[in-house]
């Protein structure tokens, strides 16, 4: 395909080679409730990415031995669909989808309150249709809202994006071609009020490259933040509460 | 930042400066008040709350609740009450003594139940009863299940919206905390309650519910005559 030959260049005209320019996001597309037997669910696209995020829980471990006595567990599994990518991969958890799973726990953990269900596990999966590099940041921003579908209590949402480095230039959300043949991958999941959960980095950077792919990946979570909060919010329109029982307990009035 | 503008939240919206005003559904940071919920923001006596639209149902002491029997094990009955934990009703709980060899007798795998959380211990225990004239096994009617963030809407501002139902459905009606329904009629009836219910549940978050409702089975009812 695109050999690493000298001549070719990943900007033209000061614009990628999908035509972005260098601080600006793939389209996103999401789509909240997807899946009837979930208890949340999301379909997300970044780019060329698509994942489906479920979430199931809290409800009863299995198996016992894992249940905590005073919180909720939460189970994060990646996959990667045997079609996703260009050659068939093959089907299964492998070292990278373990590490991939274990870090977007770890991204989503923090702000979960986990001591509110204890005993319990809350159990996200994340199926990766199509890979275009980024896929564990889709996940996560997919995970993250198909956790408030699903009613898990949290601190706030999750968003995730990557920042890398093509052509000396530091780039965000890089896509397959530039990660690939690119110099480095910063991927990072953070809170709206910037907290970060999750920071990684594949490739080589200076400290002041490292410092601007970190602040350049940080404006892309915010533009996602919005995406995902509005998505939310759309879907129940402008609602009104009005007439709902204030003390619910006063109800069985009748005798069988 | 203040989004109680707007009536649907997500988690990390801020709701208030005032951290007193700090309701469910919510937390409080650096003295600010934030949703903990995906849900509709609402002020409730001086407190802004969340009511979560999604998620499972968290036994608490004095809920009526239908549980279904899941198993029997020495002298308690485990009880699934759609929730992540399973309930235990004790022998000794039912409004009669009996002996241990005639508990699949009173109630055996699969038989309906309504009974009342009793105490949830730190370890979430579930100890239900059924030592209550209101309380007791579900021998007629019909079980349905929605969502248990719904159950408020279901019942309405002072019962309004299940007084009205039990009303125009010449049903008996009774919504556990669980979000399972009980019905008894006749059958007609209970297929239109049942279908009523579903509604309810599907756009629980509209505006003038009641009043729909009451018209769909007012047309419901024409067309059936």
């Amino acid at each position: 395909m695109i050999g690493m030959d000298e001549k070719l260049s990943f900007f033209k005209n000061g614009l990628r080679l999908d035509g972005r320019r260098p601080d600006e996001l793939r389209p996103i597309k999401i789509e909240v409730g997807v899946l009837a037997r979930a208890d949340g669910s999301c379909y997300m696209e970044m780019g060329d990415n698509k994942v489906i995020a479920a979430v199931y829980g809290p409800r009863e471990v299995h198996p016992r031995h894992l249940q905590e006595a005073t919180r909720a567990i939460v189970r994060y599994r990646y996959n990667m669909a045997s079609f996703s990518v260009e050659e068939r991969k093959r089907p299964g958890p492998d070292r990278r989808s373990n590490e991939v799973s274990k870090v977007s726990r770890e991204a989503l953990e923090p702000v979960i309150l986990t001591s509110y269900f204890p005993k319990s596990v809350v159990d996200v999966f994340v199926e990766v249709l199509q890979a275009d590099a980024g896929t564990r940041t889709a996940g996560i921003n997919a995970a993250s809202v198909a956790l408030a579908d699903a009613g898990i209590p949290m601190k706030s949402l999750i968003s995730s994006c990557a920042a890398g480095k093509v052509d000396g230039e530091i780039v965000l959300d890089p896509m397959k071609l530039e990660d690939n043949f690119g110099e480095a991958d910063v991927p990072i999941a953070m809170t709206p009020n910037g907290d970060i959960t999750l920071l990684q980095m594949d490739g080589r950077l200076t400290q002041e490259e490292f410092r601007r792919a970190l602040e350049l990946a940080r404006t892309g979570c915010q533009q996602i933040y919005e995406i995902q909060r509005k998505v939310l919010v759309d879907r129940y329109g402008h609602v009104e509460e009005e007439e709902i029982c204030e003390e619910p307990s006063a109800v069985a009035e009748e005798e069988i | 930042m203040d989004r109680m503008d707007r009536n649907v939240v997500v988690p990390g919206d801020q709701l208030s400066d005032d951290p007193k005003k700090a309701g469910e559904g919510t937390y409080v940071r650096d003295g600010k008040v934030y949703s903990l919920l995906y849900g509709m923001a609402s002020s409730y006596k001086d407190k802004v709350r969340v009511i979560p639209l999604a998620g499972k149902y968290v036994p608490s002491p004095g809920d009526t609740v239908i549980g279904i029997v899941q198993d029997i094990v020495f002298s308690n009955w485990i009880v699934n009450i759609n929730s992540p934990y399973e309930g235990l009703l004790h022998i000794s709980e039912l409004p009669r003594k009996i002996e241990m060899n005639e508990m699949p007798k009173y109630l055996r795998i699969g038989s309906s139940v309504m009974v009342r959380v009793k105490e949830v211990d730190s370890t979430m225990k579930v100890e239900l009863t059924m030592n209550d004239r209101r309380l007791g096994i579900l021998t007629r009617g019909r079980v349905a299940e929605i969502s248990p963030t719904r159950v408020p809407r279901l019942i309405g501002k002072g019962g309004s919206m299940i007084n009205m139902l039990k009303k125009e459905l010449n049903c008996n009606i009774f919504v556990g905390q669980n979000g399972r329904i009980w019905v008894d009629g006749n059958d007609d009836d209970m297929d239109l309650a049942l279908k009523t219910v579903l509604i309810i549940e599907k756009e629980a978050h509209t505006t003038g519910l009641t009043d729909r409702i009451m018209e769909f089975l007012r047309a419901e009812k024409e067309a059936r005559s």
